[in-house]
């Protein structure tokens, strides 16, 4: 709760600094204002507190995810003076906006009450409706804020119905009611429940880009300026995927019954078509678009195998999913800019003129694709490991196919950059952003290096 | 007396899913953006009406409260939705999403 308020009030705050016309003032406050809050955060460890007739629950789930959010937002907004130096416009609303969109996030991990669930989706969107239109002059801008918002809120809609329908049969929405709902069912569900509970399902797996509500995605991250973009593959995603972990651990104490198989097989086609189509892409942005999705499948996998380790699995996953991706779009950044468009061949010989930019690029890749000793192969480790105590052979069997399958296309960028020869464009980086790269890639090597410091927390 | 619970639940049910019908039909055949939101409010209003239905037959006052919060965020949704379509047609003088297919899946 003190994380949402303080995330307003820094919102709040960047607005009037705007009006105030102190544009050099924005990004230190706000670098200050989301430590703040992460220290906030941090000292509800351990403090189970429920708030407004357990609208909002902060237990140490709600407090870890809402530290790695806080974080990735953190780490996204140190790029993101490199990204506006050129810009002539005020910056205080799209800022702004983006503390907000965050506290719509921190909601989404933190909620008990399907009414705060439906506000902090609706809260981040919206914020991201206008984010992904913030380019206004850029025509792919424009395609993608509207293509984001009109499929956006037709699928709210659904969510709204799904929830509509929990509330009719069920009588409440509050999360521990429904649990007593459920037990009392016994495994019989009338179909009214049932129908809800898909509709929330297909609501939620928008938003987290699962197969086959993945198609917005690709075009959707390519038309969105690149910061934003970083913002809505982590950011957004790590909420949206705690928000359905969330529900099913509260309500159903894990999954079983007819959605387990739903979920299943959505997390495989998810892995399967997110990799498959990411080898066909012709540049690094849509690349990512895709490895997001199948990365999406993965975290999937965490709320199949609902277990206390998965928690733990998810945690670990997400932020190492988080840092290797904001710190490959701090890359594709760069090379946007001085190339002007991020095909692969804009890469070649990378290594060579920006040997730091090429190492980044490079750990972060090998991160992604899940190759040892870097974080991504330990958070796949721990996932595949709880996929694999419940059980789920085949589904562990589809994933690991799938990152093998990934490894097309991850090396790609890398073998561009050290294998082909130069094409004499030389990125133009200050000093403080090739420090931040390297902050970022050091701390994927630590994580690969020390998991278990995350892996008993929750 | 006629009470709001005299009607079974089931018109209600059978009433508001036919209206989110309509509005999920209407966002899928009509090209004009501004048509579609319109069908996305009338998605909208429909979970309204069964959240204020079901309200009344539970007894329970949530229902309702609910509603008012959705008509909040369903008016800043819809702000920010004439914005964009304003955005759309500055650049394109149109607001057919046909005319939008720049990027490609």
């Amino acid at each position: 709760m003190t994380t949402i308020i303080s995330l307003t009030i820094l919102g709040v705050l960047v607005l009037f600094l705007g009006i105030m016309k102190k544009q050099s003032w924005l990004l230190p406050v706000i670098l200050l204002g989301l430590v703040v809050s992460m220290g906030l955060t941090i000292m509800d460890w351990n403090t189970f507190k429920v708030y407004y007739h357990e609208m909002i629950v902060v237990d140490n789930v709600s407090v870890a995810f809402s530290t790695v959010l806080i974080f990735s937002a953190f780490l996204i907004f140190s790029l993101a003076s490199h990204y506006y130096r050129g810009v002539q416009r005020p910056l205080d609303d799209i800022f702004g906006v983006m503390i907000f969109a965050l506290a719509g996030a921190v909601m989404m991990t933190s909620y008990g009450n399907l009414i705060m669930l439906f506000l902090g989706i609706e809260t981040l969107s919206i914020a991201l409706y206008v984010l992904a239109g913030s380019h206004k002059e850029a025509i792919t801008s424009n395609e993608a804020t509207l293509k984001y918002f009109l499929l956006g809120s037709f699928l709210s809609g659904f969510l709204l119905f799904g929830i509509a329908l929990i509330y009719g049969s069920s009588g409440t929405f509050d999360l521990q009611k429904i649990s007593v709902y459920v037990s009392s069912c016994a495994g019989d569900y009338p179909p009214m429940f049932l129908a809800g509970l898909f509709l929330l399902i297909i609501g939620l797996a928008f938003k987290i880009a699962i197969v086959p509500f993945h198609f917005w995605a690709p075009d959707v991250y390519e038309g969105t300026p690149t910061l934003l973009t970083a913002f809505m593959a982590t950011v957004v995603k790590t909420a949206s995927i705690v928000a359905m972990f969330r529900f099913f651990t509260h309500t159903f104490q894990g999954i079983h019954g007819a959605w387990e198989t739903t979920i299943w097989v959505m997390a495989a086609f998810t892995i399967l078509l997110g990799n498959l189509t990411g080898v066909y892409q012709p540049n690094l942005k849509r690349m990512l678009a895709y490895s997001s999705i199948s990365h999406s499948g993965y975290m999937l996998l965490a709320v199949v195998a609902f277990s206390p380790m998965s928690e733990n699995a998810l945690l670990l996953y997400t932020l190492s999913y988080s840092i290797a991706t904001i710190s490959a779009f701090g890359i594709l950044i760069l090379i946007r800019e001085a190339h002007g468009n991020d095909y692969f061949s804009s890469l070649n010989g990378m290594a060579k003129t920006n040997p730091l930019e090429a190492f980044c690029l490079t750990v972060a890749m090998l991160s992604l694709a899940g190759i040892p000793p870097l974080a991504g192969f330990m958070a796949k480790y721990y996932l595949f490991t709880t996929a694999l105590e419940k059980g789920l052979v085949w589904l562990v069997i589809v994933a690991i196919a799938g990152s093998a399958i990934s490894v097309a296309y991850y090396f790609k960028p890398i073998m561009a950059m050290y294998l082909k020869e130069s094409n004499g464009v030389k990125l133009e980086v200050e000093t403080s952003y090739k420090v931040h790269l390297f902050f970022m890639t050091m701390l994927i090597i630590l994580i690969g290096l020390l998991p278990f410091l995350l892996i008993g927390l929750l | 007396m006629i009470t709001l619970t005299s009607i079974p639940i089931h018109y209600y049910l059978v009433f508001c899913s036919v209206l989110f019908s309509i509005g999920v039909v209407g966002v899928l055949i009509k090209r004009n953006a501004l048509v579609i939101l319109m069908s996305i409010e009338l998605m909208i209003n429909s979970i309204n009406l069964l959240l204020a239905a079901f309200s009344a037959y539970n007894n329970d006052p949530a229902g309702q409260i609910f509603v008012f919060f959705i008509m909040v965020v369903a008016a800043a949704e819809v702000a920010i939705g004439l914005a964009i379509v304003v955005l759309i047609y500055r650049t394109t003088h149109s607001i057919d999403i046909n005319v939008l297919n720049k990027l490609k899946w």
